[in-house]
Parts: structure tokens; sequence; C-alpha cells
């Protein structure tokens, strides 16, 4: 059996907090979960949820309160770890006073290469990232789109098998967002494990090959977007035209939102026949019936959802 | 034997330069210039005195200052900015980091205060007179303060590690300056009659690095020689203190939180 890409076991983070930091705050609660090779997996959640808190965890930049983790095998506490993983953190700021191959050179020198094959390195990465015309620009001058890109370049920098994003569509244009799913689907085809965190679905829903749903530091559901889509009972959407002067009957009058001069209506699957029967009775002109599928973010709300009704997001314990 | 700070100590250099930080030598060159014409005019047999005071301070002043305002920020600007986060992901570990950034300073410091000393030497020059061998204690004297920097940015990047810019400013300048009067507070407690005063002047004088002896400004200006053994000593004790100083910053600095 193959070494999982990443392993979490049971990860908890608490920070003190309060004037004397006698209490605790949990960040994230007991997360355990497994990524496998060359998989993209997105993890999802609200602000606060726990994403970067893990991420951080996993990079080394934070040490847990209890629990563990490895990438491919190696603990996160084994700085040799950090040749198999590259990161891009949230909203990324790197030393504006350098260039952008200033930077990747910069950060080139802690690896392998050699003086030519960092130099070659970098060119190649920058043309990839579509950077080449602005290698010898200072960052300062870049702007967000071009900043997320040059984090990109440098978290690919060493060619690690595990790539860690944070947030890596947030504050991007639609171009930009394109662009950065073309370098994960690029990663994927690879073979790198590609771990990202999003609050856009869409951008999961296209991606990943299993998506994880954090709230309030805790873990609410792991698996394939299409297996969470599927977990729902369906229901129909029916697009029609009533013509002039027809009524609805009572027991559909009530579901129906005019849309224009059309309406549209949403009946569970299992009324379906008999409310395109009473629409057929009032000579509606039938549009469109197509099912109603609950996408990611329904998904996401529902369990979010929970997790506040739950309230135990937050803990807050006396030391 | 670890090359990771290599970078981390160059990049920490060109950062100084891009910003600007070598044109402290400007006002440098100013205050030579404006010494040595004016000392030229008022004083009579004493330029050289004069001339070397005013310029071994100014060194030791500007230094200070640099060591200092920048050393405070070698850690907390890294990570207010959050430019750390991507840097540390790479495989370097925290010690490596801080040893480069420490290195970083000191080599700034040192290309800093040598192109000084060449600002003062070319003030002794226009004042018109030939060097001779005790001009040699000058460098002697150039050498204690790169020391007293040395130890001044240690004590900087250890605060760094931990607190605010503006709490390590106050403690690294708070520690310079006791340690300027260590020999003096140690004075004070044996003179006292307290037991407990005495103690705690002890312990004082036996924490705070003792810069007083670092100050070689007045052998060098008045020629009297510089025993090799205290050179010996201060190289001894700052490599010392500087060494103690990032093993405590690499303990403190290893297992903080970057949140």
């Amino acid at each position: 059996m193959s070494t999982p890409a990443i392993e979490i076991l049971g990860l908890t983070k608490d920070y003190p907090v309060g004037f004397w930091l006698t209490r605790t705050r949990r960040s994230l609660d007991h997360l355990s979960l497994q990524v496998e090779e060359g998989e993209v997996f997105g993890f999802l959640g609200p602000n606060g949820a726990g994403k970067t808190t893990t991420l951080k965890l996993l990079t080394g930049l934070i040490f847990p309160t209890a629990g563990t983790a490895r990438v491919r095998g190696r603990s996160i506490d084994d700085v040799a770890m950090h040749r198999e993983i590259g990161y891009l953190p949230e909203q990324p700021y790197f030393y504006d006073y350098l260039t952008a191959r200033e930077l990747l050179d910069y950060y080139g020198h802690f690896g392998t290469f050699g003086k030519t094959a960092r130099r070659e390195r970098v060119t190649q990465l920058l043309e990839r990232v579509g950077l080449a015309s602005a290698a010898d620009v200072q960052l300062r001058k870049y702007s967000k789109g071009m900043l997320q890109r040059a984090g990109i370049a440098q978290a690919i920098l060493h060619d690690p098998k595990v790539v860690f994003l944070d947030e890596p569509m947030s504050g991007l244009d639609p171009v930009g967002r394109r662009e950065v799913r073309d370098i994960i689907l690029d990663l994927k085809k690879q073979g790198k494990t590609v771990f990202f965190s999003t609050h856009i679905l869409s951008d999961a829903e296209m991606l990943c090959d299993r998506v994880a749903v954090l709230a309030g530091g805790k873990l609410q559901g792991v698996g394939a977007p299409g297996e969470i889509m599927s977990v729902e009972v369906h229901a129909m959407d029916i697009l029609f035209e009533l013509p002039p002067g027809a009524t609805l009957p009572a027991s559909l009058a009530g579901r129906v939102t005019p849309i224009g001069g059309r309406c549209r209506m949403e009946v569970p699957e299992a009324d379906l026949y008999a409310a395109l029967d009473q629409l057929r009775r009032c000579e509606a002109r039938i549009l469109s019936v197509s099912p109603v599928r609950p996408t990611l973010e329904d998904y996401f709300l529902r369990m979010v959802g929970k997790q506040q009704t739950a309230s135990s997001g937050v803990e807050v314990a006396v030391r | 034997m670890s090359t990771a700070p290599i970078p981390v100590a160059v990049n920490t250099f060109r950062e100084a330069v891009r910003d600007r930080v070598l044109y402290n030598l400007v006002f440098f060159a100013l205050l030579m210039i404006g010494a040595a014409i004016l000392v030229g005019q008022i004083s009579i047999g004493i330029d050289r005195l004069v001339i070397i005071n005013l310029g071994l301070s100014a060194i030791s002043v500007f230094g200070l200052v640099m060591a200092i305002f920048i050393g405070v920020g070698l850690v907390s600007k890294e990570i207010e900015k959050r430019t750390l986060y991507s840097l540390l992901a790479q495989p370097i570990r925290r010690w490596e980091f801080l040893v480069g950034k420490y290195a970083g300073l000191v080599l700034t410091l040192v290309v800093n205060t040598s192109f000084m000393t060449l600002g003062l030497a070319a003030a002794l020059f226009y004042v018109g007179r030939p060097f001779v061998r005790t001009d040699a204690l000058i460098l002697v004297a150039v050498y204690f303060i790169l020391l007293q920097l040395s130890l001044v940015t240690a004590i900087a990047l250890f605060f760094s590690c931990f607190s605010t810019p503006m709490l390590s400013t106050l403690f690294t300048l708070g520690i310079y300056v006791t340690g300027i009067f260590a020999s003096d507070i140690r004075e004070f407690g044996d003179l006292t009659k307290s037991p407990g005063l005495k103690a705690l002047t002890r312990v004082i004088y036996y924490l705070v690095p003792n810069f007083h002896n670092f100050n070689a400004i007045a052998a060098a200006s008045h020629g009297e020689a510089i025993p090799l053994a205290l050179v010996a000593q201060n190289t001894l004790y700052a490599g010392l203190y500087v060494a103690l100083l990032l093993v405590a910053a690499s303990a403190v600095f290893s297992r903080r939180n970057l949140k």
C-alpha cells in the first residue's frame, strides 16, 4: 500500500486569548484526513473555519497543540519534509525590493540546484506563470494577480511533490483565476498532489478530485464533489409560460416565481407528473424541465449552518 | 556545514542597500568635510586629536543607530509583512534564517564602517599631516566599535524574535546604556551597605555586556598603546556573548507560532 501524500491525525490548535492569556480559543479541532498521491484536494470553509491554520500547521509555521501530520511519510517537524512541499500563503507578500527573478533565485538557493540549473529553472518558471516580460521589475510594482503568479512560481520552484495553496484564486479577476486553474490542472497532469483552500466553490467543483468541508475548526465532511452532490433528494425545476388570462390552481400558485414573462417552479421529484398535468390543464407552455442538483455550495452552506446551530465552533476553556 | 544562512545574509545586505540605508555615509562625509575645514582654521596642533575623536565617535553613533533600528526589525518586520511565511516553507531551519539575518546586518555594518573609516582617513589627510605608526590604533578602535555593534545587533535580534520593534528598541537601548555604566553600577553596589542592592548590582554587572571595554576612542586619538591582550579579550567576550544571544534567540524563535 502506498504512503499517502498527506496524512493528518487529530491535528488540534489552540491559541491563548485574553489579557493574561489564560483562556484558549480552539482554531482547529481534532482534524483527521488523508490525501492520496496525485490528488487535487479542495479544502473548503468560510472565513475563520481553520483552513489557513491547517495549512500553517502542515508547513511548520505554527505548531500543533495536539495531533500530528505527515507529508509523504515525513513528519511536519522534519525540515526534510520541506523538500517535498511548496507553499503559497494567503495574500502573499514578498520582498518588494526584489524583482521576480531575484526572488526566485533567492529561494532557489535553498534547493539542490547548482547555479546554472537554478537560473534556467527560474527563467523556465517565469515563462510558465506568464511573468517573463516582468521578470526584472521590482515586486512593489506588481499587481495582485502578478504577485499571485510569482507566489505560485516560488511554490513550485523546487519541483515539490505536494503543493499547498492558500486561497490561490482570492482577489483575482476571471482571467487570473483561469490561469491559476490551468496551473493546478497542469500540476495534476505531472502527478503532483495539490492541496488548496478556497471559498470559491465553483473552482473546487471544477478542479478537485475530493473536497473536505471545514467549519468552526471541525471537519464536516470529505468526499468527491460528485458524491457530495448526489447525497440529496432531487427536486425538479419547471420553466413555463401561461397564456393570457389563465390562472394556476392554488396548489401550484404558491410555488411559482415569475421571471420576466415566464414562470419558474420547483417541485419535489415525486410530484413532477402531477404538477405537469395541472399545468397542461391550464394550457401552460412547458419550456423546460430540469433536475435540481444540490451544488457543493448547498452542501457547504448546510454544513456551516449546522455548525452554527450547534454553536460549538469556538471552544473557550479556562486553563 | 549549512550554507542556508549565506543567501539570507546576502539578501539582508541587499535589502539594506536598496532601502538606502548606506545614505548615512553622505551625512558622515559632510560631517568629516565640515570638521576638517573648521578644525584646520580654529585649532593649533590638536587637529589630529579632534578629527580622530569626532570621526570615531560618529562611526560609533551612526553604527549604533543602524544596529538598533534595523536590528529590532530583522525578524519582526518579516513577520509583520508576512515575507517569512513563504521563506520558512522552503527547506531552511529557523536558526539558519536567524543566523543569516544577523550576518547580513553585520555585513552591512562592516561595509558602512569601512567606508566611514576611509572618510576619516581622508579627513586626516586633508588637515595636512602625514600618517604615522600610531594611526594604526584608529583601526583597532574601529575594530572595537565593530565588535560592539555586533553585540548590539545580537541583542536587538534577540528581542526582535518575540517583541514589538518599539519595545525591542527600548530594551536594546536600555541594555546598551546599562552596559556602558556596568562597572560604575557595580562600584555603586559595593559602596552601599545594603546586601540586597549589592547583590542586584552584581547580577546586572555579570548579566549585561560591559560595553565600556570596547571604547578605545580616547586611546586612539591620544596615540596610547592598546594592549594585544585587550584585543583578544574583547574579541572572545563579544564572540561568546553573540553566540549565547543567537542560541537564545533561536530557542525562542524555533517554537514561535507565526500567526
